[in-house]
């Protein structure tokens, strides 16, 4: 998965977790909690989520690398290395 | 044991059991719902009858905030099922009312007008009426340190007026107090929270597209659900639960089961030594209530009700405790469907009205008596409520009347208690490792409320250590 196929993978999962959310014009540098509403209930959710849909084993040390789209995309491309990218909500 | 094993067994297809089953199966995990009753919705059902549908409870959905709001429990929930606010198409009330004989207070889904009121009527209660407001906000309800305090002792410290604290309550007992007299202090920061700052809403259509909407969504998610399927035993071996034996005798095994059945049910189907050991027969809650429906050849605003829901109490001090007689007429709860602002107006009108009734004098009455006893409650609690509402008979075209029998009869709720055990366990924790509690005797009540119950020890209980597989 490319870069932005990662961040796409991300995206596509908050919407199924938060479906009245707008994730149009999102800043990938940006924390996401301070540009829509997720609560650590949420972030467990789009843990459980992604290992769902790919596999990834995310430690609760690792939460914190969810912070901001970017990071997300640091953290997951190696881990997603090889998969095709899953789309609920295209 | 022929079946496969299931990751989670939930009994009860009630709001609790729903909301959990959803929440499970979104993770992937394989889950069944038994349900005694042919019909899903437990206390939240509806029945058809004379060609029309009714609601067995909804007078209003509590919690309700628009959409946009934020952190609030009604987003939560929706968050965590996966619904959109639109998916609900919530229709807000118009307004409602609280009335005694010589004081009304009038509350809507905006706050200040509750504020406003207050400082109208009760001048010399507004500092402290301001200091509850903060006390509500400051104080952790889901996880309180102390669940014995009543809201009246804290109420009264505050409140100099003793009507007001008299008005405060009535809605607040009526909407979800297991206890008698009072309402317990960790509960009142909830219902005003849920009633005053929040608002009330119906969904369009009433309960049963809320309930097919769950019902889909849980279904899509490869959840099973088994109606008629009353479970008879729960299975454990050396304190931990293995599953549940049902009516007919099949053996189905589980990971965990969740049941909504009640604290006194399910150690009653845990068997007989862990219902000696854990159920006081005193913690069994007492108030049930009789409900009568009339569906009306006009509106009723006008026929003068114009209020979505309102609560009366025709003395100025509020009882709310299991009556001596069949039923006390002396408060009560009077609520129209059509007094929600819709697009679509209902095609009939209706008009409901709650008394608190008294189980055992139902259910020593025989079936003749049953019968007639109802058509007397009915009148007799019409002559005191008109005062503060009106006289639905001239008008009325259809009439329907439940009581504590009936709600015991189609919900297994012991005594027809509706708000469950006066003791509540919010860890959702019993005596034997992967049986769980949710729903009203777990500690959170209403539509709302039970929902966010199934879902919270859902998540604590049955996902978070198990995760997705
Ligand atoms: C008249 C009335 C009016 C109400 N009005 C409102 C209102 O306006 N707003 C609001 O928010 N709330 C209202 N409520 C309260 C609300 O309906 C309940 O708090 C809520 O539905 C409780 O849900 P629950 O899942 O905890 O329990 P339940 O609905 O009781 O669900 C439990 C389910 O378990 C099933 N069950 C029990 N034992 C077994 C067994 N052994 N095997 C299989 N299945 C079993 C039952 O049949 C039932 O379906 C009202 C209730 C009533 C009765």
């Amino acid at each position: 998965m490319t870069r932005d196929e990662t961040i796409l993978a991300v995206k596509d999962i908050i919407s199924t977790i938060a479906p009245d959310e707008e994730l149009v014009g999102l800043d990938t540098a940006v924390p996401l909690r301070d540009q829509i509403e997720l609560d650590s209930m949420d972030f467990l959710d789009i843990v459980m989520e992604l290992r769902k849909r790919y596999s990834v084993q995310m430690p609760e040390e690792d939460y914190g690398e969810l912070n901001t789209l970017d990071s997300c995309a640091d953290y997951l491309m190696p881990r997603l290395e090889g998969q095709e990218l899953k789309l609920q909500n295209a | 044991m022929s079946s496969p094993p299931y990751d989670t067994i939930i009994i009860g297809a009630g709001m609790s059991g729903l909301a959990a089953g959803i929440r499970l199966a979104q993770f992937d995990q394989k889950v069944l719902i038994l349900e005694k009753h042919y019909l899903w919705g437990g206390l939240n059902s509806f029945y058809k009858q004379a060609g029309r549908r009714f609601d067995v409870g909804l007078h209003a959905l509590t919690n309700y905030v628009p959409k946009g709001t934020r952190g609030t429990p009604l987003i939560k929930l929706l968050r965590q099922l996966r619904l959109r606010h639109d998916d609900l198409r919530l229709c807000p009330q118009g307004h409602s009312l609280i009335r005694f004989p010589d004081c009304q207070l009038r509350f809507s889904n905006d706050f200040e007008e509750l504020r406003q009121e207050v400082g109208e009527r009760f001048p010399d209660s507004r500092d402290g009426f301001a200091r509850l407001i903060q006390l509500v906000a400051d104080f952790d309800a889901f996880d309180p340190k102390d669940t014995t305090t009543g809201a009246r002792s804290v109420l009264s410290e505050h409140i100099t007026d003793p009507l007001l604290v008299e008005m405060l309550l009535l809605p607040l007992c009526y909407y979800g107090s297991a206890r008698e007299g009072d309402v317990d202090w960790y509960q009142f920061v909830i219902l005003f929270r849920s009633i005053f700052q929040e608002g009330f809403a119906r969904p369009e259509g009433g309960i049963k597209p809320l309930l097919d909407l769950l019902i889909s969504r849980y279904r899509e998610l490869g959840g099973e659900l088994r109606m008629k399927s009353g479970v008879r035993s729960i299975l454990h071996e050396d304190g931990r639960c293995q599953g549940v034996t049902l009516d007919d005798g099949a053996e189905l095994m589980a990971d965990r089961v969740l049941s909504s059945a009640g604290w006194a049910e399910t150690m009653r189907m845990a068997g007989q030594q862990l219902y000696e050991q854990n159920v006081d027969e005193d913690e069994l809650g007492r108030l049930s209530f009789v409900e009568s429906i009339f569906v009306l050849d006009s509106e009723p605003k006008d026929l003068g009700f114009s209020s979505t829901i309102t609560f009366f109490n025709d003395a100025p001090t509020f009882e709310y405790c299991s009556p001596q007689g069949l039923i006390d007429d002396r408060s009560g709860v009077i609520a129209s469907p059509n007094n929600y602002l819709s697009d679509t107006p209902l095609p009939e009108g209706i008009y409901r009205l709650t008394n608190l009734a008294n189980y055992d004098a139902w259910r020593s009455l025989g079936a003749q008596d049953y019968i007639s006893a109802k058509q007397g409650c009915v009148n007799q609690a019409i002559e005191v409520s008109k005062k503060y509402g009106i006289d639905p008979r001239p008008h009325q075209v259809h009439q329907d009347a439940f009581t504590p029998c009936t709600v015991e009869r189609f919900t297994s709720k012991p005594r027809g208690s509706v708000y469950g055990a006066t003791r509540k366990r919010l860890d959702g924790n019993t005596p034997l490792e992967a049986l769980h509690l949710i729903g009203t005797d777990q500690g959170l009540l209403g539509v709302t409320g039970s929902m966010l119950s199934g879902i919270s020890i859902a998540n604590r209980h049955a996902l978070v250590p198990h995760q997705a597989k």
